[in-house]
């Protein structure tokens, strides 16, 4: 509760009822459950009232929300013979990427995204999912690798960004990116990425290359953050809501800028509100859009994937 | 052309841009005052210190290539506001009244010493050199060009990054040039100029088989200010500056800009 965001505590509050009544219920041995189930559909009501009607800005609260599943857990749910695999082979393990091999709908992916970690201490080893170069050079030789083996990969985005640090600078972080976003580009199997939180600038682009790009309903994606905006605009990050509605940056914006093939919908009070049903969905569209790529030829996925970021943008002429 | 012929071109083309005001001009590296006509003579680096001014992308055509061989393309590209960002029309106005460009990069073939390149140089006059889908839009036409007329590509970038006022936009135009520069297939030389960051570093200005910086150029990722808010430490001495990208591997050279076209002309002379 501490830690949610204020439109979310209607719900929050109501849930919490529901949980009293519940357990009061079992001492009873019953009694209550007209009351429960009254509460029960209330809740939905409530939930689908307040997130049918977030602002821009609150949906970056949402897409940050510290209950949102990371990569590791939808793959828990849908990967099965996980193996992850560690290291670029030249630095370091950055814990801000997580790489591996797991298996969905009797296919094997590679699988990389970021990883925020839960609790406090995860998330300092996982550095908040800032990656450093080796992160991204990760990244790239598990990818490199299934395309060797004739793997499909799946990227999940869920970052603030690249880390702004000494190090990260002293080892290329633009260079990790720039070699990331060329050389993805080029690996001859199908690549489906998913924005499933934060689509944080260069950060997130680093392994955003791919034939599908999608975001999840309550995902984000930007050049900057709201804060960032705000402060190079109006000289205080105070005015960060302004700043998150005037950057687009909703999956609706990004679809109707045609950034983005689609968006997969959630469960009803956010994908942190039921984790196993936002698995469930992102699996269901994996596999769909698998089914549509897997018999692409690789110069053709390659050739279809350089001309799609080809087109974006909007300029005159 | 003669080196004194040379000077004498990047000179007109200074007092055309006239910049700096006035007879005198403080150098921001050694803080000497300088009389304006000894810098324009010395290509805008101050001769005390070797400080490299920043100068317009026609400056560098006039260093660079030979003269009156620029034939520019798609000159015509200029920025839309798909996003309708606040005053971004207006400040495009401004920014292409100020620099006669309608966006930051010029695009088009050239020759130096008689070979013919496609070139590419940026503008930081214009928004701050900032890549939006004008700026990616003529990079990768530049890149499809080179390709279908076999011509070398040198780019010269001069840029903050993406541009905030075309949003998601902006940020995809490193996917759209990058992802581009699988198709090149002749040498691609990136010069880096101050100063070179964010997500122009991280897409096309990374990825030249050759990488060359000006002395002292900014060149990174992140702000150095970002970074210092982030850690909450002094950055080290000369951190992100060319000759500490050279020191880490980052960049091929560093190179004076009155050697540059030298340079690009013994690299070309090798690869091409
Ligand atoms: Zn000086």
């Amino acid at each position: 509760m501490a830690n949610c965001p204020e439109f979310e505590r209607p719900i929050v509050e109501l849930q919490e009822k529901i949980e009293e009544l519940k357990s009061l219920n079992e001492g009873k041995s019953g009694g209550l459950e007209k009351e429960i189930k009254k509460l029960e559909e209330r809740l939905s009501k409530v939930k689908e009232e307040v997130l049918s009607n977030l602002s821009p800005w609150e949906k970056v609260e949402l897409a940050r929300h510290p209950n949102r599943p990371y990569t590791l857990n939808y793959v828990k749910y849908l990967f099965k013979d996980w193996v992850e695999l560690h290291g670029d082979r030249r630095f370091a393990d950055d814990k801000a990427i997580v790489a591996g091999i797991g298996k969905l709908g009797g296919v094997s992916f590679v699988v990389v995204g970021h990883e925020k970690g839960r609790n406090v201490r995860e998330r300092i080893s996982r550095n908040f999912g800032m990656p450093h170069p080796e992160g991204y050079r990760k990244a790239l030789r598990v990818m490199k690798l299934g395309g060797k083996f004739g793997i499909p990969i799946v990227t999940f985005i869920d970052t603030p960004g690249a880390y702004p640090g000494i190090g990260a600078e002293e080892r290329g972080i633009a260079m990790a990116i720039a070699e990331n976003i060329k050389e993805i580009a080029a690996i001859p199997v199908p690549i489906i990425v998913i924005i499933t939180g934060e689509g944080g600038s260069g950060g997130a682009l680093g392994i955003g290359i791919g034939d599908r790009v999608y975001m999840q309903k309550f995902a984000i994606y930007s050049v900057i953050s709201p804060e960032g905006c705000a402060s190079i605009l109006w000289r205080d990050q105070k005015y960060k809501a302004d700043a998150a509605e005037a950057l687009k940056l909703t999956a609706r914006d990004l679809k109707g800028l045609n950034v983005i093939d689609g968006i997969i919908s959630e469960p009803l009070g956010g994908a942190h509100s039921d984790p196993e049903g936002a698995s469930r969905l992102l699996g269901e569209a994996i596999i769909k859009v698998y089914n549509e790529l897997k018999d692409v030829l690789p110069s053709e996925l390659i050739d279809k994937r350089i001309e799609k970021f080809g087109r974006m943008g909007f300029f005159k002429e | 052309m003669k080196w004194f012929e040379r000077r004498k071109r990047v000179e007109k083309e200074s007092k055309r841009k006239e910049i700096p005001d006035g007879f005198w001009i403080k150098c921001d590296g050694c803080g000497e005052i300088l009389y304006k006509k000894e810098i324009m003579k010395n290509l805008m680096v101050c001769p005390k210190c070797n400080y490299h001014f920043r100068i317009d992308s026609s400056i560098y055509e006039s260093i660079l290539l030979d003269e009156e061989s620029f034939k520019a393309e798609d000159e015509n590209l200029a920025p839309s506001d798909p996003l309708r960002f606040r005053n971004y029309p207006e400040k495009v106005k401004k920014a292409q009244k100020k620099t006669s460009l309608n966006d930051a990069i010029i695009c088009g073939q050239g020759k130096i010493e008689g070979r013919d390149i496609e070139i590419c140089i940026m503008d930081f006059n214009f928004i701050g050199g900032s890549m939006g889908s004008v700026v990616g839009e003529k990079v990768k036409r530049a890149i499809q060009r080179a390709s279908g007329l076999e011509l070398p590509l040198v780019i010269v970038s001069a840029t903050g990054g993406a541009r905030m006022h075309e949003g998601i936009l902006s940020l995809m135009q490193m996917a759209k040039t990058a992802t581009a520069l699988n198709k090149l297939n002749t040498p691609f030389i990136s010069i880096l100029t101050h100063p070179t960051t964010a997500g122009v570093l991280a897409s096309y200005a990374s990825l030249g088989d050759v990488i060359i910086a000006e002395p002292g150029a900014l060149i990174g990722f992140a702000g150095p200010r970002v970074i210092q808010q982030t850690i909450k430490k002094e950055l080290p001495e000369g951190f992100q500056r060319s000759e500490f990208m050279l020191g880490h591997g980052l960049v091929d050279m560093v190179v004076h800009r009155k050697d540059l076209r030298e340079t690009v002309n013994i690299l070309l002379g090798h690869l091409c």
